[in-house]
């Protein structure tokens, strides 16, 4: 495949703009926060970056429950329902 | 023309002529079937109802209102984007069942009876089957067996109930019903089990992932979002689906983490989006019924843009896992675009048309001060974006690169995908487009400054999680397995039952055989054989103790057994025991 057209995401370049662009925004929107008038429903939308910080953690959480501790209860071989 | 003709009367009776119509003429005649329907339906005057008298009981096979219209609308919709995807595929019997299903779909949300309802709500199965059997594989006609089972159990609690209702009610009118008495109660459950709520939910993840790749995408559209329909109907304000919504937004997406089978991953994020119209029926306002009425329309569209990007993907390579893909960009960059579309509409990302739905419900679920809920969704948007929205895009067409160097799907399905894609993007810049079709007159402005900023802060850092995760090697690599399920209770558990059962009768054949045939048989026949010599015997020592010595006595006893088995006994025992027999009467007689 070495005469293969080159595509985007094989230059790691590439990979590393798309990288710069999602932290720079991370950095974007929590700079953004304090001009923003909210009008939340509950007291702790008032934090600041609460919602940031409840989609890190949550997603975190999230992956480890589901890899320590459903997969090794759950997991079976691929034929273990055939017979 | 006919004032009335009921679309799910278009779509099924017009399904039938499918296999007569050769080639080209075939695919025109399916497009103008959803496009004549809805001609008739926008015609209709509002609040068109139709009633026919049967055995005493007012049927109504064919009612308008501003619910049932929403759904019918989106039904054609997606009727006419599936009958464009699977143009190109050959199977009438595919080209006739999703039809059919379609019709009867359309069928149970036109029902203004309780009869009607139930016989299109059946139809409902029976056409969704043979979109699994025609797969035609060992896996999708076991999948397929599993699905009838479970829905044939639902239908039987929900035609008890029904018939239970109806002798309470004396009326087979379909209105609010509300959970009071247990006729209730069986009609809710028969109507959850096609809504996929927590444990009986395996049905779905079962069997979708096993349909054709154009069933998948019709499958996809119609059985939970009837039911959705159905509990809206029945069951606003029901405060216990609050709580199985919230369960069925969190439970799916661990599973979806973990899943190998990307088909089985959107089938997991479909039970997730279904939780969120189930929370949307619990809450009962004008705005949740709403928010659950948008977000089905919305989900249709998105959900079913990412199982044809599935499906195209499955059709190219043959392959569905993420353990075999990866890469596809290059080769499919249409598809891969479509796709992303489909999951940034399903993560609501704003300007998609997740983003103007979903948001209705947990407003509702905050209008009502439900912490909890509201808490248990926003993690359920968080987690539906790193299933649905990063991992299906990201293993299929990134990731490591798995050397396919396929054709782009073909072009009927990249229109197919193209109009879904665009309108998720439509509804979500447009939103009035959507509300202005909703149950009630809708006083909800998605797009402000504090709400479009929390959902990007965390839907990005959702992806910084995903992104962290998977550089550092923690993110669950995508391994070869399954995972077991409830549905193992029935998988395994019908082994279980019949090895049970196997022991049990086997054994109390077993038993019967000892003791009937080999024991008690034996014993009577030995019985009829010697009893009568016994008896004689038992009659003639006496006799013989008298008369006779030791070996005489012996003589006489071997003649007389030899005598009773060839049946050769001397007249004058014969004549002893006879006269013994009369006396015996003689004597009993008094």
């Amino acid at each position: 495949m070495a005469d293969e057209k080159k595509h985007i995401f094989d230059n790691p370049k590439n990979i590393q703009r798309v990288l710069y662009g999602l932290f720079g925004s991370l950095i974007l929107l929590l700079a953004l926060e304090p001009f923003v008038e909210k009008h939340p429903y509950f007291p702790w939308e008032n934090w600041p970056g609460f919602y940031a910080i409840f989609g890190f953690v949550a997603c975190v959480l999230l992956v480890l429950a589901a890899k320590y501790i459903l997969r090794p209860l759950v997991k079976r071989d691929e034929d273990y329902y055939d017979d | 023309m006919i004032d009335l003709l009921p679309p799910a009367f278009i779509f099924i009776f017009g399904a039938l002529l499918i296999p007569l119509l050769p080639g080209r003429i075939k695919s025109v005649y399916m497009l103008m079937l959803p496009v004549l329907s809805f001609f008739y339906l926008v015609n209709m005057p509002p609040e068109s109802a139709w009633q026919v008298d049967f055995l005493g009981f007012d049927l109504v096979p064919f009612k308008v209102d501003r619910l049932s219209l929403l759904f019918a609308y989106i039904y054609h919709l997606i009727s006419l984007i599936g009958i464009i995807y699977t143009m190109n595929l050959k199977s009438d019997l595919e080209k006739v069942s999703s039809l059919v299903y379609a019709g009867s779909a359309l069928g149970v949300v036109f029902a203004g009876d309780l009869f009607s309802f139930f016989v299109f709500w059946e139809m409902l199965t029976v056409s969704a089957l043979s979109l699994i059997w025609a797969r035609r594989t060992k896996a999708s006609q076991a999948a397929g067996f599993r699905y009838l089972m479970v829905h044939v159990f639902g239908g039987l609690v929900l035609l008890a109930g029904i018939i239970m209702y109806v002798n309470e009610q004396q009326s087979i009118a379909l209105g609010y019903i509300g959970l009071s008495s247990p006729a209730t109660y069986l009609i809710f459950m028969g109507m959850g089990i096609n809504a996929a709520w927590p444990f009986v939910h395996t049905w779905l993840t079962d069997s979708y992932p096993e349909a054709t790749i154009g069933g998948a995408v019709f499958l996809s559209a119609f059985t939970t979002k009837t039911a959705v329909y159905a509990l809206a109907r029945t069951f606003p304000g029901t405060e216990m689906l609050i709580w199985i919504g919230a369960a069925m937004t969190a439970f799916p997406i661990f599973f979806a983490v973990i899943e190998n089978d990307l088909r089985r991953v959107l089938s997991y994020s479909l039970i997730n989006q279904v939780g969120f119209m189930m929370v949307g029926i619990g809450i009962g306002t004008e705005l949740a019924i709403n928010g659950t009425a948008a977000h089905a329309f919305a989900h249709i569209l998105y959900k079913s843009l990412l199982f044809m990007s599935m499906g195209a993907v499955i059709f190219r390579t043959g392959k569905i896992k993420a353990t075999d893909l990866g890469g596809l960009y290059k080769s499919m960059p249409w598809t891969a675009l479509f796709c992303i579309i489909g999951a940034a509409s399903i993560s609501a990302f704003p300007l998609t048309s997740g983003f103007v739905s979903k948001s209705m419900v947990l407003d509702a679920a905050a209008h009502g001060h439900m912490a909890i809920v509201w808490l248990a969704l926003l993690f359920a948007s968080a987690g539906v974006f790193h299933h649905s929205g990063i991992k299906i895009p990201f293993f299929a067409f990134f990731s490591h690169d798995a050397g396919f160097r396929v054709k782009e799907a073909p072009a009927n399905m990249l229109i197919a995908m193209g109009i879904a894609a665009f309108l998720c993007i439509f509804i979500g810049v447009y939103p009035q487009f959507l509300y202005s079709i909703l149950p009630y007159p809708v006083d909800f402005v998605p797009y402000t400054l504090p709400h479009v900023s929390g959902q990007m802060q965390l839907l990005m850092f959702s992806a910084l999680a995903f992104t962290l995760l998977l550089r550092a090697g923690i993110y669950p690599a995508e391994i070869r397995a399954i995972n077991l399920d409830s549905d193992l209770i029935y998988r395994k558990g019908g082994r279980l039952f019949y090895i049970l059962a196997d022991k049990l009768f086997n054994g109390l054949n077993q038993v019967a055989e000892l003791v009937f045939i080999k024991g008690l048989t034996g014993t009577i026949t030995r019985f009829a054989q010697n009893g009568p010599a016994h008896l004689a015997n038992l009659v003639m020592t006496p006799i013989w103790l008298i008369t006779l010595d030791q070996e005489q006595r012996q003589k006489e006893k071997a003649l007389l057994y030899r005598n009773f088995s060839t049946g050769t006994m001397g007249l004058a025992i014969m004549a002893v025991f006879v006269s013994l027999f009369i006396g015996l009467i003689f004597v009993l007689s008094f």
